[in-house]
């Protein structure tokens, strides 16, 4: 299978492509029938990225499986995958199965609905398979598109709000990335990835409108692309589009962008800013650890005072992207792989979270604490899925989301101690408002006469927990699945960078 | 005059000669109950020329002394005004029996003004520019005032005609002043005499007569006429408006700026990038407001005769391909969007208000997706053609050393996406309001499907217009 990576990519497009021609109607045999087809294609899509998993030589630290051929302006139509990126293809045809599962009980537009997630997958994974510029960003500003539709259409009351700022806010970070693209395009002369990864860009201080700006081109391009990066991450404080987004998204709109969209940002912090500037990552590294810290404390703390449960697990995520940006610019072993594990965990656990919202959504329709309590009555099996996972999310050494915190934050420690002194009583903060939405939501007295009748969750819902609760427990006590994985490329891709600071202190000096 | 001279310009000699032809028999014969034919076979001979065109012509050849050049260029121009034109007048057709006014001196007109716009894109000089361009601008002011039973539709033609003369008068006025510091018209002979220092004289005309063509492409600050225009003209009309003209336009731009000035590019390239800048917020901010989709298609042009224009200011080869791939592809989702607004009529009346389209995709799902793929597109979103168009303006901009406006345009793309999304809006997500026919008009529906997959399917090879566009612009940049 020589074109594995494009035949997994584009699966989901081909079965969005047979859904939309041959799929008529939207009686209930149509509905069914749409989602019988997204579950199978999305299945299929999981298995062959299997032989992905399986083909991998973690040893080998450069690109795999790749496959190159011309395209248009002198662009090229270029994919691969490496220590970085497999786990992301793995994370997303893993999900899409469970949100295509979970969104069984919706009634309103079927075949478009699955025809937008399948599309969307298509463009997830060909942001994480891409090694070409302006390939990648196709990939990453198409995914706009289905989502946009995802929350517009089947979203809830204020959802057009919410889709155009989504879309409006994503856009402008990401064309300021566009001409940092061209701009690499012009000095190295190719939008190949890997050729980019070796070149070296200028960091001679320039000035631009009377300002001296130290770094020169590396810290301009840094900027522009964390522009794009930071706001789908998304970081303090350009983060204010999530909560709305999530809010308003349906169940399984969220469970994707928690799940995987927000890890666009932390992917390409590790495939372009860090190793094609290294320079101007060395010197904004504090600032950036500094603003993933006030996101970690600042996210925690409003996520206390939230009375929407997506809305709280919304803010929760920013804090956690917070530990995920910081263990990128700590530029060590434990933080980059504490990142990426992290955002592997949070894929899981926030996914699984939103999930558990959808859950008591569709019983109840409506997301305020308030509205809840003393569901452990009621519903035992629920009580224990929503009680693992608040675990996992709190960081329960146990759990994946322990693994990922405590390496961060030894990462963390290596690069700046106050940093790590501050994000460490961020732990403290998620135990406090993930505990108490526990205690609100299902602890208590069942008193509210409208819970009185909510059933459990069935066996669909059972079977969908089931896969992400056993990945939650067995990267929480066998973490080196994933760090054998990532740990060469990871490895690599600090070498390189420690390799290309000390020749530009070097060149500084001269 | 040698018979070479009439070989060379035989297309719009032999297309002048159908349409008088076409004129005189429909005169006398069975008038109006004739258009559907006179439309379906101009379309042809559009599309016959632009083969012969296209596949039959090479090389660089100048005839009448240097008043008519034919180029790749011109025969990139010339290919795309005439598969626009017929695109338009097939389309058109449904549209204008419906209302009752399908004449056959419709397509007649619009013929007229194809050969003026195909004189233009191969004008040498400065005399042949001004007749292409009258050629066009007269026939386009009689179709712009077409309903003449209809208040908007003659206002808008006579401010287009006010208007357009005044733009005339300043090209005409631009002109005499370059003939009077340079002694010649002849593209020619100006560019061997404007090398390194410029006469004032030649700068206030050229200034003059780069007015006057920006009023043509409608770029900021004379785009005043443009949606009032586009409001007020029938729609086919409008369709037509915002496809070959603005292609023609663009190009005797082109060709003005490279032919006759391309020796002093400094002393205009500032002028370019300002206008430029200035069309592309221009367009975003004020389309915002709109409430009309046709006003609201106006302001989309402008926005992206601005980014075609970013194009131009490069100064360079790359500069003109990539403008000239902007304005092809331009003019393939225009297309596309008018015969979807063609096609927007509720109990048999045509509608161009944005809050009719409220989920318009309950009544035609396949045309919602269709026109959703259009907008995005038109917005610059990838991974539709559109945004393809807007990276190599961009890109020749940058390398060109122009910075400021590549960041300036991503800039206005966002804001202009803004609208684009509001009209998906309207149509996935909005609130329920009497619903739009589902109206039968089997070729504007072919053309807006063909339109949207154009879009979709052309990210794999762009179906070469690229490469025909590099050697446009390599013929006309030496």
């Amino acid at each position: 299978m020589d074109n594995v990576l494009s035949f997994v990519t584009f699966l989901p497009t081909v079965a969005a492509l047979l859904l939309a021609l041959f799929l008529r109607g939207d009686d209930e045999v149509a509905q069914k029938n749409a989602k019988v087809v997204a579950l199978f294609a999305t299945v299929i899509t999981f298995v062959i990225s299997l032989f992905i998993l399986f083909g991998f030589d973690p040893e080998d630290t450069g690109f795999q499986m790749v496959e190159e051929a011309d395209w248009i302006m002198g662009l090229k139509y270029k994919m691969g995958v490496d220590g970085i990126s497999v786990l992301f293809v793995m994370l997303t045809t893993a999900l899409m199965p469970l949100a295509v599962w979970s969104a069984w009980d919706v009634k309103v537009r079927v075949k478009e609905y699955m025809i937008a997630f399948l599309l969307l997958e298509t463009l997830m994974l060909g942001v994480f398979t891409a090694l070409d510029l302006v390939l990648f960003y196709l990939f990453f500003e198409a995914g706009l598109i289905p989502m946009f539709l995802i929350i517009g259409i089947w979203g809830g009351p204020n959802r057009i709000y919410a889709a155009f700022k989504f879309f409006l806010y994503t856009f402008l970070g990401s064309v300021l990335m566009l001409i940092a693209m061209i701009a690499m395009y012009v000095d190295a002369g190719t939008t190949d990835i890997v050729t980019l990864l070796g070149h070296e860009f200028s960091h001679e201080t320039i000035t631009v409108l009377g300002f001296h700006i130290v770094g020169g081109f590396q810290t301009l391009a840094f900027l522009a692309f964390f522009a794009s990066f930071a706001v789908k991450m998304p970081m303090w404080p350009v983060h204010t589009w999530l909560p709305d987004a999530h809010v308003q998204a349906p169940t399984a709109g969220s469970v994707i962008l928690a799940a995987i969209l927000l890890k666009m940002g932390g992917y390409g912090f590790l495939r372009f800013s860090l190793p094609m500037f290294p320079y101007a990552s060395d010197l904004l590294a504090n600032f950036v650890l500094w603003l993933s810290v006030i996101a970690i404390v600042y996210a925690s703390l409003v996520a206390l005072v939230q009375e929407d449960m997506k809305k709280l697990i919304a803010y929760s995520s920013v804090a956690h992207m917070g530990y995920v940006t910081a263990g990128i610019f700590s530029f060590n072993q434990q933080g980059l792989d504490g990142a990426i594990f992290q955002m592997i965990s949070h894929g899981f656990v926030s996914g699984a979270l939103f999930l558990c919202v959808g859950v008591i959504y569709d019983r109840m329709h409506t997301r305020q604490i308030d509205a809840f309590g003393g569901l452990v009555k009621n519903m035992p099996a629920y009580a224990l899925v929503f009680m693992f996972f608040t675990m996992a999310n709190v960081g329960l050494p146990g759990t994946s989301g322990f693994v990922g915190e405590f390496l961060t934050i030894i990462g963390m420690f290596q690069a700046n101690t106050w940093v790590a002194l501050v994000a460490a009583t961020g732990v403290i903060f998620s135990a406090s408002y993930a505990l108490w939405l526990y205690r609100r939501v299902v602890l208590g007295d069942l008193i509210k006469e409208s819970l009185k009748t909510i059933k459990d969750m069935n066996a669909r819902e059972k079977w969908i927990f089931a896969p992400l609760v056993a990945m939650t427990l067995i990267l929480g006590v066998y973490p080196s699945l994933v760090t054998d994985l990532i740990g060469p490329s990871v490895s690599a891709l600090i070498d390189n960078y420690h390799a290309a600071l000390p020749m530009v202190a070097d060149a500084a000096t001269h | 005059m040698t018979s070479t001279d009439f070989s060379i310009v035989l297309p719009e000699v032999l297309l002048a000669v159908y349409g008088m032809a076409a004129l005189l028999f429909a005169v006398y014969t069975g008038k109006d109950k004739l258009s559907g034919l006179v439309t379906w076979l101009t379309a042809a001979v559009f599309v016959i020329v632009a083969l012969w065109i296209g596949l039959g012509g090479q090389g660089s050849r100048v005839a009448f002394g240097g008043l008519f050049i034919d180029d790749a260029f011109s025969r990139f121009g010339k290919v795309g005004v005439l598969l626009a034109g017929a695109a338009v007048l097939v389309m058109s057709h449904d549209f204008l029996e419906k209302r009752g006014f399908a004449k056959f001196e419709y397509p007649i007109l619009l013929l007229f003004s194809t050969i003026g716009m195909m004189v233009m894109v191969s004008a040498g000089d400065l005399m042949s520019l001004y007749l292409g361009l009258e050629l066009m601008s007269l026939s386009l002011y009689v179709i712009a005032s077409f309903r003449r039973d209809n208040v908007k539709s003659t206002e808008a033609g006579l401010k287009y005609f006010v208007l357009g003369s005044l733009s005339s008068g300043l090209l005409l006025y631009g002109s005499s002043l370059i003939y009077g510091f340079s002694g010649t018209t002849s593209f020619a002979g100006i560019i061997s005499v404007v090398q390194g220092n410029v006469p004032l004289g030649v700068l206030f005309g050229l200034i003059f007569v780069m007015t006057g063509l920006a009023f043509k492409v409608s770029a900021v600050p004379f785009h005043m006429w443009t949606p009032d225009v586009y409001e007020g003209a029938p729609t086919p009309t409008t369709a037509f408006f915002a496809t070959a003209p603005k292609l023609a336009a663009m190009g005797l731009f082109a060709r003005v700026l490279f032919d006759a000035f391309g020796g002093v590019p400094g002393d205009w390239q500032q002028v370019l990038a300002v206008i430029a800048v200035a069309s592309m917020f221009w367009g975003a901010f004020a389309g915002i407001g709109q409430t009309n989709i046709k006003r609201l298609m106006a302001y989309s042009s402008i926005t992206h005769m601005g980014f075609a224009l970013m194009g131009l200011a490069a100064a360079n080869a790359e500069g003109v391909q990539s403008a000239m791939v902007y304005m092809a592809i331009y003019v393939a989702m225009n297309i596309g969007a008018f015969a979807f607004i063609m096609t927007m009529e509720r109990d048999g009346k045509p509608v161009t208000d944005l809050s009719a389209l409220n989920l318009y995709w309950r009544v035609s799902p396949t045309k919602a997706l269709a026109v959703l793929v259009l907008f995005f597109s038109l917005a610059g979103v990838p991974p539709m053609l559109g945004f393809f168009a807007k990276f190599s303006v961009l890109m020749a901009a940058w390398n060109a050393g122009l910075t400021w406006l590549a960041i300036f345009g991503v800039i206005a793309s966002v804001i202009a996406a803004f609208y684009y999304l509001r009209v998906v809006y309207y149509m996935y997500f909005g609130s329920e309001v009497e619903p739009l026919d589902n109206t039968k008009s089997p070729v504007a529906v072919l053309l807006l499907m063909v339109s949207a997959l154009i879009m979709l399917v052309g990210i794999v090879n762009m179906f070469g217009v690229d490469g025909m566009a590099a050697i446009a612009a390599d013929a006309l940049v030496k």
